[in-house]
């Protein structure tokens, strides 16, 4: 995941000249329903990218909360492994997803030299 | 220096393998090919589903597999005893397979054989009941193993494995006697967290199950070729 995230960067600083931009914060939207554990994923990335154009940007990470929609009742809920995920308002399966399954790069503020 | 801009991108972190992974389903739909994504934890049985699978499969169907496996090829020379075109991908490091890597086994299955002539593409991922289910390949369908010594409560701790699947093979249930394993506990698990995956209970010591999961292959493969 570290590897997609630095080769997304790439491409998109192939866009701006890297060599004119400083990167100061690459602003993430995760998913509470992904592989992915922000704090690793930080740490990971911050070894990564040692000595490279990115050494001195900042991760930062919008934990987008996992959300499911009952579909019996359509009430929005949070799933909880503890009840198997399913709706607490009606114990219906989980069906539809809201929100959860996120993986983005929001937004990058940089700086020109 | 100027002051700071931000550019709010909203770019999916894994864009590329999803370009890459649909490069290679367009490949595999101009090749009229089904592609299967078998993936499970390390020794939940893939690689004996598959020898025992391609045993009966390769006689109606043409068959073909891409062996993925982090630091040797000993599945992919099992496979080829059954003398069907067996690539292995090794990672390296890497924990699972990604749309590169079967690209690049694609290029190299299509000098063993033309593809053309081929029906069935399965991909044996590596042994991880995490990474795999985030990188789309090109596949048409997941299938996820989960042998009963796993526990029932896979499905409740690797959600996203099993939420992605569109089969889940539960292996092993000739040990049924033998374990206390409540397999209607799994089945309940598997159920509340995706309600629309097919289940297959299957042994590939008794072969129980092998029935229908040929049969799910095989409707899979007809009804993908009369599209």
């Amino acid at each position: 995941m570290t590897k997609c995230l630095i080769l997304s960067m790439e491409e998109w600083a192939e866009k701006k000249n890297k060599k004119k931009i400083v990167v100061e914060k690459i602003n993430l939207k995760i998913g509470e329903f992904t592989c992915v554990e922000p704090i690793s994923l930080i740490n990971t990335f911050n070894a990564a990218v040692l000595g490279s154009w990115l050494d001195s940007s900042e991760i930062t990470i919008e934990i987008i909360p996992f959300e499911g929609k009952c579909s019996k009742c359509n009430r929005l809920y949070f799933p909880k492994k503890e009840n198997g995920y399913k709706s607490p308002c009606c114990n219906f399966n989980l069906e539809e997803i809201i929100s959860g399954r996120e993986l983005k790069i929001a937004s990058i503020d940089f700086k020109e030299k | 220096m100027h002051l700071p801009i931000s550019d709010k991108i909203e770019l999916n972190i894994l864009h590329q393998n999803s370009h890459q992974a649909e490069k290679n389903k367009v490949k595999f739909n101009n090749y009229n090919l089904l592609c299967l994504n078998i993936m499970s934890s390390p020794g939940a049985g893939k690689t004996r589903l598959l020898e025992i699978t391609l045993e009966d499969l390769s006689k109606k169907f043409h068959s073909a597999v891409l062996e993925g496996d982090m630091t040797t090829n000993l599945d992919a020379a099992r496979l080829e005893k059954l003398n069907i075109p067996v690539v292995p991908i090794t990672t390296g490091r890497a924990c699972h397979l990604d749309a590169n890597m079967v690209s690049g086994g694609l290029k190299l299955l299509e000098k063993k054989i033309n593809p053309d002539l081929l029906d069935i593409l399965l991909v044996e991922n590596v042994g991880n009941l995490v990474c795999p289910a985030e990188f789309e390949i090109g596949e048409h369908f997941k299938v996820a193993l989960l042998s009963i010594t796993e526990g029932e409560d896979k499905p409740l701790k690797y959600p996203i494995m099993f939420r992605e699947a569109d089969l889940i093979l539960i292996t092993k249930v000739d040990l049924l006697p033998y374990l206390n394993f409540d397999i209607n506990e799994l089945k309940s698990n598997i159920t509340s967290t995706n309600p629309k995956a097919d289940v297959i209970e299957i042994s590939s010591v008794t072969k129980s199950g092998f029935d229908l999961w040929q049969d799910w292959i095989s409707k899979k493969i007809l009804k993908f070729k009369n599209n």
